[in-house]
């Protein structure tokens, strides 16, 4: 019985017809990936225009794009970027130099492990968002706060996937190397620096996420410029089409920093099978 | 705590024993006497892994060693390799006791264990770099020599993930002639691969041990395999294992034909019995 299922399967996946007409797989899954996203904002379009919605409350995507352009062309556009991108990008960089680096530490010596994991599995179940609040109390309104909450929101996805990538580095590989007599500094360089490359790079990716996250909430709490205090400040007014814009541009980052983080992992995991 | 005083190296408090030896049998290179090796099993109780192990392997010389799977005769290799403490008894190379991995030793292990983002090269003078022997364009060349020996010269920037298990198992013995050893210890470095290929690597070994003059320390369980390679086949009894019987084996190299002699079937005939008898508990 087993077997026939097996064989099924096997036969089950014949090249598609449309992948064939388009060019193999990869085109066959932008096709399919775009087709979704053409027939939401097709459904969007048409409830808009028939006004089912006060536009208040659903803006056509029409008046989004429009609200989009006013956003690059308001006044307000280089100040709201750069309060945001300096929050993303002073949080981020220092998580990745931190989680990085302690992550090693923590893999590397069991003992250390032992010693900060239970404060660092407190800080993982934390929402950390949460602490958003004590940051304002803590470090004052400023871009200070905001860094460290972005900080601390991106800081665990790489603390946590570098340090699991240092454990689990190949025992059989470490035994050969001891062979041939290599010490401890050897072992961390050339096995289990290079074996924690791509689990790195996961988290990284992870933490570009949980960053935006952190850089929306910290402008929430309270913000004169910034994309997240934007939305909130459009939000306020029901200035819906503005906080659309607002999404969408997050989105954008998100993606763009994701696919950038993802084109690396491609570039270091080329020896993987 | 019995476990680790059992595991305490033994030579090191045994002085006569070791005058002994440097008078009488300093000749030999490398010298078992007497080892035993117990370590602490998993349920508390006291694993004897091997027991009064008595062996002397002459300089360029090939034993193989074969017993029935759990004798603890890899368990005799790690403490040769020096990866394990030996619990009384002697273990000396060249006299002196070995106490830890050297760069006079190189091992082989079953799995190829390559280095899985660097390409062949890197992965032959892997060896080279971790014993802080040689770097950089110095080890590439001496890594393309050997790969030219091992027949894998095309090969030297493919990833070991592109290699069959017989190439890889060529890069593995590349990386460890790589450091001019002078010992080899083999654990069944050919178990996993296909029967033709293991045929042509068996051939291949012999060859390169001759050429490179190295003395193998070969341990395996295939019988045929054992009197392929060796000048000497050591037969080891189940556990805790001991030596039952030492075949020399006088087919004269190259051995590329051997199998075919009738005195390889002779040999053959003889360790199994000893196997036998070892496994059976008899002798």
């Amino acid at each position: 019985m087993a077997t026939v299922i097996v064989e099924k399967g096997a036969a089950a996946r014949p090249p598609s017809p449309l992948s064939a007409l388009l060019l193999g797989k990869r085109a066959e899954r932008m096709v399919l990936g775009a087709a979704f996203l053409v027939a939401l904002f097709a459904l969007w379009e048409l409830v808009a225009a028939l006004g089912l919605e006060p536009p208040i409350v659903l803006p056509s995507p029409a008046a989004v794009a429009v609200a989009l352009g006013s956003v690059f062309s308001s006044p307000d556009l280089v100040a709201n970027f750069v309060a945001s991108g300096q929050e993303l990008l002073y949080g981020l960089v220092l998580a990745v130099a931190v989680g990085v680096i302690a992550g090693m530490a923590i893999g590397w010596y069991p003992r250390l492990g032992y010693f900060f994991d239970p404060f660092v599995n407190f800080l993982y179940a934390v929402p950390r968002v949460a602490l958003g609040p004590l940051l304002i109390v803590w470090l004052g309104i400023g871009l200070s706060s905001k860094v460290a909450l972005v900080f601390l929101t991106a800081v665990f996805p790489v603390l946590v996937n570098t340090s699991s990538g240092i454990r689990s580095l190949d025992s059989h590989l470490v035994r050969v190397a001891r062979c041939f007599g290599a010490n401890d500094l050897k072992i961390f360089r050339t096995i289990a620096l290079p074996g924690s490359v791509p689990f790195i790079l996961g988290g990284l990716r992870l933490a570009v996420g949980q960053a935006l996250i952190g850089v929306f909430v910290a402008e929430l709490l309270g913000a004169q410029h910034g994309l997240g205090a934007m939305i909130q400040n459009a939000g306020e007014q029901f200035q819906t089409d503005l906080v659309f814009a607002g999404l969408l541009i997050f989105a954008a980052v998100g993606m763009l920093l994701t696919s950038l983080v993802r084109w690396l992992e491609r570039r270091f995991d080329a020896w993987r099978v | 705590m019995p476990a680790r005083l059992m595991n305490a190296p033994a030579q090191s408090s045994d002085e006569g024993e070791r005058t002994s030896l440097i008078s009488g049998d300093g000749s030999r290179y490398l010298h078992a006497r007497k080892v035993t090796i117990a370590y602490a099993g998993r349920d508390g109780g006291v694993v004897q892994a091997i027991e009064g192990i008595d062996l002397s392997v002459e300089r360029g010389e090939f034993v193989c060693v074969v017993g029935p799977s759990g004798c603890g005769k890899t368990t005799f290799l790690n403490a040769v390799a020096g990866f394990l403490p030996i619990s009384s008894g002697a273990l000396t190379l060249r006299g002196r006791p070995i106490q830890r991995p050297g760069p006079e030793r190189a091992m082989v292990f079953q799995q190829p264990g390559l280095l899985p983002w660097r390409d062949v090269l890197g992965n032959v003078t892997f060896g080279l770099e971790m014993s802080g022997r040689m770097r950089g364009r110095k080890a590439a060349e001496r890594a393309r020599s050997l790969l030219e020996l091992v027949g894998l010269a095309d090969f030297a920037h493919s990833y070991p993930h592109q290699l069959s298990g017989g190439m890889q198992q060529r890069v593995n013995l590349a990386r460890a002639l790589a450091v001019e050893p002078e010992l080899l210890l083999l654990d069944e470095p050919f178990a996993s691969v296909d029967a033709q290929t293991r045929e042509t690597l068996q051939i291949e070994l012999l060859a390169i041990c001759e050429r490179a003059k190295v003395t193998a320390l070969f341990v395996t369980h295939d019988i045929g395999e054992a009197v392929f390679l060796a000048d000497r086949v050591c037969v080891f009894s189940r556990r805790p294992g001991r030596i039952v019987r030492e075949v020399r084996i006088h087919l004269p190299k190259p051995r590329a034909q051997a199998r075919l002699e009738s005195e390889f079937l002779a040999y053959v005939r003889e360790v199994a019995g000893a196997l036998g008898g070892a496994a059976n508990g008899r002798e």
